[in-house]
């Protein structure tokens, strides 16, 4: 009944589901909190730019990001990021383009953290003479990420289900592998299993795990 | 103005932020200017890469409005099936009995776990192999089944949040008065949680508009996306002007629909009618604010 699975790597697609999803996190995370930084910081250009650059790449499907990076950035104007064979340069730039969209859900899931964050907190940091950089750092920063680790982790899973999207410029990851066995093999409900399994076995337990985790180390106020 | 991070500014620290935005500029100028040359190099800011869509109606009637057509019906066909099916699974979700509640929860939990692009995949497999469905409406039938899965699952749980976030005394009231369990779900709070729930609703309807582009990448579904590629090959390889208009194009619809969504709720928080609860856009997973999707 699974005989036909010999045929086909489907680790090897899973791993790269998880490699798309860990470096776009860690890139996202990055960018999100720099763009999360301009957008609640005091310079009012700074502020236009995180507020322009979250509301464009929300409204755009990340369908298109991905596309554009592949048929725009690569083949256009041959940015290839540094790589020669198509598989890696595809995969790069699948990364490149998760990290430019989750990044505004990573910077507006902060921002409403920087929003729990009483003002009192900051106006006693202030007032014990901390600068802007130190206030962010050393109080509003700490008790704002252990408000976000909710909200952080509903945009991880979402992440983690969005890395199928690199199916569309041809990364081998798990969708695309689905799409091949169904043509392959007459075994539509297995293969659907299999890989709804795959995907279930990800997200759940990032979610239970870091659901308990959120309620642990939130600030109890 | 003092907020949480900073306090209101004295004249230092109104010159370090004129520095700071001056410096700002400039970094930002940079690599406008990068990007320009960039495409510059490449040709693709000439008039006639551009001219189709700016001057001339071809493109439009040919390519941009029937792609878009296709987004919008998708989307709305989605959302008309999956919010009856959302409801019903939501108040399911919420029921006494745990033989129905447990199931229920089940489902919604597996479906909202499960990429939509790999539901529709299997849709496609589903219509185009084992249904006489006519494999022109195959692409269709596909999305919106994946959306109506994933969508419907989401808005069970936005429906539960919202009757959730009525004041408890609205269900003690209805069941002091006598009615059943079933009339205070009917008359009174799911009435007042439609109101509740509808910016959530509202953005809602920005994720599967977002989500009807995976059909045209993926299924060969002919939606906007879908028609970056044919506009690119017969106006000369203009794909950046090819995406940057189906790209705006998407902001515009989903740009103005977040902004329906915050007027309603501000709207709705203003209410003199309703009890004053109101379920943010951003409040439930999967749900715009969380980029579930694409």
């Amino acid at each position: 009944m699974f005989d036909f699975l010999d045929r086909y790597d489907l680790l090897a697609a899973f791993w790269t589901t998880v490699q798309l999803t860990v470096l776009s996190a860690v890139g996202s995370l990055i960018w999100g909190t720099v763009l999360a930084a301009m957008r609640v910081g005091p310079v009012p250009v700074m502020r236009g730019f995180g507020t322009a650059y979250v509301n464009i790449v929300r409204n755009i499907p990340l369908t298109v990001i991905i596309l554009f990076s592949s048929l725009g950035l690569s083949q256009t104007l041959g940015i290839n990021l540094g790589a020669t064979d198509f598989q890696v340069i595809n995969f790069r730039l699948a990364v490149l383009a998760l990290i430019a969209y989750t990044s505004a859900f990573v910077c507006e899931a902060l921002r409403a953290g920087i929003n729990t964050v009483p003002v009192g907190q900051a106006e006693a940091a202030r007032a014990l003479g901390l600068g802007f950089t130190q206030v962010l750092t050393l109080v509003v920063l700490p008790q704002a990420f252990r408000s976000v680790v909710g909200p952080l982790t509903n945009v991880l899973i979402a992440l983690t289900k969005n890395t199928t999207v690199a199916a569309a410029i041809g990364v081998a990851e798990a969708a695309l592998l689905m799409k091949q066995m169904i043509e392959n093999e007459a075994q539509l409900l297995l293969i659907s299993a299999v890989i709804a399994f795959g995907f279930v076995c990800l997200t759940l337990p990032t979610g239970l795990i870091l659901g308990w985790v959120g309620k642990k180390v939130a600030v109890k106020r | 103005m003092s907020s949480v991070l900073y306090d209101a500014q004295g004249p230092r620290a109104k010159r370090r932020n004129v520095l700071y935005s001056v410096l700002f500029v400039v970094l930002a100028a940079a690599v406008l200017w990068w990007v320009i040359t960039g495409l510059n190099d490449k040709d693709q800011l000439a008039w006639d890469k551009w001219k189709p869509f700016l001057a001339g109606t071809e493109a439009w009637s040919t390519y941009l409005l029937p792609g878009l057509w296709k987004t919008l019906e998708a989307a709305a066909l989605s959302m008309l099936i999956a919010l009856p099916l959302g409801a019903v699974l939501g108040i399911a979700r919420l029921s006494e009995h745990a033989w129905i509640r447990v199931p229920v929860t089940v489902v919604v939990e597996f479906f909202r776990a499960i990429p939509v692009l790999v539901l529709m995949i299997f849709g496609l497999a589903l219509f185009s192999g084992y249904t006489n469905v006519n494999s022109d409406d195959s692409p269709l039938y596909a999305v919106v089944t994946g959306l109506v899965l994933y969508n419907a699952s989401v808005l069970a749980e936005i429906v539960r949040a919202g009757i959730l976030a009525l004041p408890k005394g609205q269900s003690e009231a209805a069941l002091a008065i006598g009615l059943r369990k079933n009339q205070a779900m009917r008359f009174i709070l799911l009435p007042q949680a439609v109101t509740t729930m509808l910016p959530a609703i509202v953005s809602q309807l920005v994720v599967i508009v977002k989500d009807t582009a995976l059909g045209g990448a993926v299924l060969t579904f002919p939606e906007l996306l879908a028609a970056v590629s044919p506009m690119a090959s017969y106006y000369g390889a203009n794909t950046i002007a090819s995406f940057t208009i189906v790209a705006l194009i998407f902001i515009a619809i989903n740009f103005s629909l977040t902004t329906f969504a915050s007027w309603l709720e501000k709207r709705l928080r203003r209410g003199k009618k309703s009890t004053g609860a109101v379920l943010p856009p951003a409040s439930v997973a999967g749900s715009e604010s969380t980029g579930a999707t694409l």
